[in-house]
Formats: structure tokens, sequence, C-alpha cells
């Protein structure tokens, strides 16, 4: 066989684009298990990242001095007890709202099931807000789990799940909009990114609120449960200011989220 | 198979791209699969780096990006094969670990690496400068491709003012660290390849002859 290429440069620009026509058209379920099998690649780079971190931070706990420690250990205990008498207090009125329930004949709420996992990476591209976790199907996550802050604040949604890594995109991605509701005047609507695309990710949109919402900077904004993906009752941040949009008919908040999405190191992901 | 032949020797060499009388500098000579593969697993680490390093997002509010900087250096440096391979392991690797639609990310690597392969005998490419320069155009075409295909496509980005702040960090990050690049490989080069033989002080007209005539 003989070829004769005289534009080797032309044959490669053409190659080049079919190929990225053909991985842009591959069908959106096929392409997120592409992606993930590409990036499995990646995953003894994240545990030995994360293996380095932990000795570093174990190295940095051995230097830490005893005084300090014994205090972070007192202050702990306080904590513990007054933690315990408010289990206590909490179980006694979760039996009580599952008597009252049952006297309604309202379903039973279950109780949250939550899998810790580790940041191992985040989107390299600005433009996306998205992170990976180590945990996937074999730990029971599966695609659209709501994704908690070790503080129990909304964090994202999770997008795609492979063996042992998933992809979570973040409240304020385009791909993460959230039902929620204002605490005071129980007022529903959607949160969206920020237009204004404000630095780090801590301010993110309210709208489709009523016209004639009463609302006021500071009053705290949590999941509705409406949209069916995430449950109601995670706190996902507080009210900074508002305006009323076209013509008075709606009105547009903005929100600060109470979790840092930049800092995070542990999620906790909702199992189904 | 000519193809294959002319692919793995001539352009891989950059004899064909240079033209058969051009000089030829010995790092592009000494280019073969064991440079195009080391290139391979620099774009695997450097997507890994920019997945995990979090240090500039803290600082800047921007990630670094070092696929084009090593492109700038492959299509400097390497044939059409090894900026072909590099921008589609290097794309399709960046877009695994983001929320990119697969390959979004192929073709504007290549873009750069095809004109800058294409018009490499007219770039002074030892100077840091030129070095510079080009990883500075290369690091700022390549995210703006890559949003034109991402604003064709039916996952529009997330856009506003902050992102003229990030394609600027971006850019002026990959410009430094696209000599790094060239040390680097340059470093790799004398490490793994056969030293030039130098030139011999024998002079034969100056032999002197032991022995009886």
């Amino acid at each position: 066989m003989y070829f004769n290429i005289k534009k080797p440069h032309w044959v490669a620009l053409g190659l080049v684009v079919v190929v990225t026509l053909v991985l842009l058209k591959l069908p959106s379920r096929t392409a997120a298990q592409v992606k993930l099998a590409i990036s499995s690649l990646f995953l003894p780079l994240f545990g030995l990242a994360g293996a380095v971190q932990q000795g570093v931070d174990r190295a940095g706990q051995a230097l830490a001095p005893r005084q300090h420690l014994l205090q972070e250990l007192e202050q702990l205990r306080r904590e513990n007890v007054l933690l315990r008498a408010r289990v206590i207090q909490a179980e006694e009125i979760a039996r009580e709202n599952a008597r009252l329930r049952q006297a309604l004949g309202w379903a039973s709420q279950m109780p949250w099931r939550l899998r810790l996992a580790r940041v191992i990476a985040r989107d390299p591209a600005d433009w996306w807000f998205s992170l990976r976790i180590d945990a996937g199907l074999r730990q029971g996550i599966t695609t659209n789990c709501p994704v908690l802050s070790p503080e129990g604040y909304l964090v994202g949604r999770v997008t795609a799940v492979g063996l042992e890594q998933s992809q979570v995109v973040l409240v304020g991605d385009p791909d993460c909009r959230v039902a929620v509701m204002v605490e005071e005047t129980r007022d529903t609507g959607i949160l969206t990114p920020s237009s204004a695309r404000p630095f780090d990710n801590v301010i993110v949109e309210l709208r489709y609120l009523p016209g004639n919402s009463a609302l006021h900077a500071g009053q705290r904004v949590w999941t509705s449960g409406l949209g069916g993906i995430f449950p109601k009752g995670i706190l996902v941040g507080t009210i900074v200011d508002f305006r009323q949009v076209d013509f008075g008919l709606y009105t547009e908040a903005r929100v600060k989220l109470a979790a840092r999405l930049s800092a995070l190191e542990e999620v906790y992901v909702l199992l189904p | 198979m000519r193809l294959v032949g002319a692919w793995s020797m001539g352009l891989v060499a950059g004899g064909l791209a240079a033209g058969p009388g051009a000089p030829v500098s010995r790092t592009v000579l000494t280019m073969n699969w064991f440079h195009t593969l080391l290139l391979l697993v620099a774009a695997f680490i450097a997507v890994f780096v920019s997945a995990t390093f979090n240090g500039l997002r803290w600082v800047a509010w921007a990630q670094v990006d070092l696929l084009p900087g090593l492109m700038v250096y492959a299509a400097l440096n390497g044939g059409l094969v090894t900026v072909t391979l590099l921008a589609v392991a290097g794309g399709v690797l960046f877009d695994s670990v983001s929320a990119n639609p697969l390959g979004a990310s192929v073709l504007p690597l290549f873009a750069v690496g095809w004109v800058l392969q294409r018009y490499r005998r007219l770039i002074l490419r030892t100077e840091v400068v030129a070095q510079w320069a080009l990883g500075l155009a290369a690091s700022a075409a390549v995210p703006v491709l890559t949003l034109v295909i991402l604003l064709n496509s039916q996952s529009p980005p997330l856009l506003g003012w902050l992102s003229l702040w990030q394609w600027v960090v971006k850019a002026l990050v990959g410009a430094a660290l696209t000599p790094v690049w060239f040390w680097l490989f340059g470093r790799l080069d004398r490490a793994l390849n056969y030293r030039p033989q130098t030139g011999t002080s024998f002079r034969p007209d100056r032999e002197i002859k032991r022995g009886r005539q």
C-alpha cells in the first residue's frame, strides 16, 4: 500500500476536528461514563496526594503544644455534655413528632443516611463549580444525591457516579438549581448562579419570589423540598439584599451561602 | 506503510516540517517516541496539578492551566504526530476531571499547536522571551477557543466580570510557566540522550608512521 500525503497538517487538522465532533456528539450518558473511566486513571495520584496531606496533618498535630491540646480536650468535653443533653431533648421531640404524625395520618420522615467523603479534586476550568469526591457506587452513592458540608449546610448534588469516585456540582453552578424557602416569610423561589459572578462563589441569586414578599437582610434560606432532589430543611444561606423586578411582579434577592465552598475538604453525601 | 513511516520518523524528527535543507536543532533531531511519551506523561501530571493545586485559586481566584505551555513546547520541538497526540490526550484528560463536555478542550489545544508547528521556522524558539510570549498567547487563546465551543454547546458556562480577571491571570501564569517546560525538557533531554560526539584532534597527514618503510 502506498500513501502519499502532501499536506499532513491539513489531514491532522481534519482528523482532530472529526475526533472533537465525535466526542462532543456522544450521548450524555456514554460521555459521562467515558469521563469517569478516564478520570479513574488519576485515582492513584489522588490517593497519593491524600496520603501526603494526611501525613502533613499528622505531623502538624504531633507538633501541637500539650497545653493547647488539653484546652481543646476540655472544651470538647463541655461541648459533648451539652450535645448529649440536646440529643435527649431531640429524641423526645422526634418521638412526639412521630406520635403527632401518626395521629394526623401523615407519612413519617425517614432519618437521613449520611456518608462522609473526601474532596479529591476541583474543576480545573474556571467557568464551572464542581469537585470530585472519593466515594461512588460501591459506597451507595447515586446520581442526584444531595451533598452537605461537615456543618450541615447545602453544598450541591452528585451529577456523575463512578465505582470509587463521584462528581459533585456546587450551588452556584448553572447545572445546580435549588428550590428554596425563606424561613420567616415561607416564600419559595429558585437559587440560580449570580449574574455578577462574585469572587469565591459566596453569593447566589434567589429568583421568582412573590412581588409582595416581606424580605429583609439576614433572613435564612432553607431548601423547600420542592423539585424532588433536595430534602426539605437544609440550610442554604442568608439574604444579603433584594430588589423588585418586572414592575414589581417578582422579587429577587442575593443570598450569601452558608457553606464555604472554596475551603471544603470533606463533605457528607445524603444517601437515598 | 509509508504514511506511518513518514509520520513516525520524518515528521516527528521535524524534518518534513522544517524542509529537507533547513537547519534543525539537536533537540528536534533527538525528538522520538520516548519524548512523545514523556510529553503525554507530562500532560497527565499537568492535568492532575490543575485539578488538585488550589494555591492560585485561593490567592487570585483563578486556576492555573499548564497544558497550553506544554503544547507550545511540543509544537516547537516535536512533530505533528506529537502535537496531535498531546492535544487529544491532554484535552480528553482535562475534560474528564472537569465539567466540560468531553472533547471541548481538544480542538483549542490542537489549534494552538497546529499554528505554532506550522510556522516554527520563523520563531526563535530558544529565546526565553519568545517562549514567554508564545506561552502568553497560547494560554490566552486556549480558554477563549474553549469558551467559543462551550457557548455553542448545550451547556453554557458561567461567565461574568470575574472571568475576565481569571483569563488575564491564567494567561500570565501560563506564560510564566512556559519557559519552565523548556528548561525541564532540556534537562531531561541532556540526562536521557546520548551526548553529541565531540570532534577528534587526530589528523591522518600528521600521523607518525613507525617501523621500516
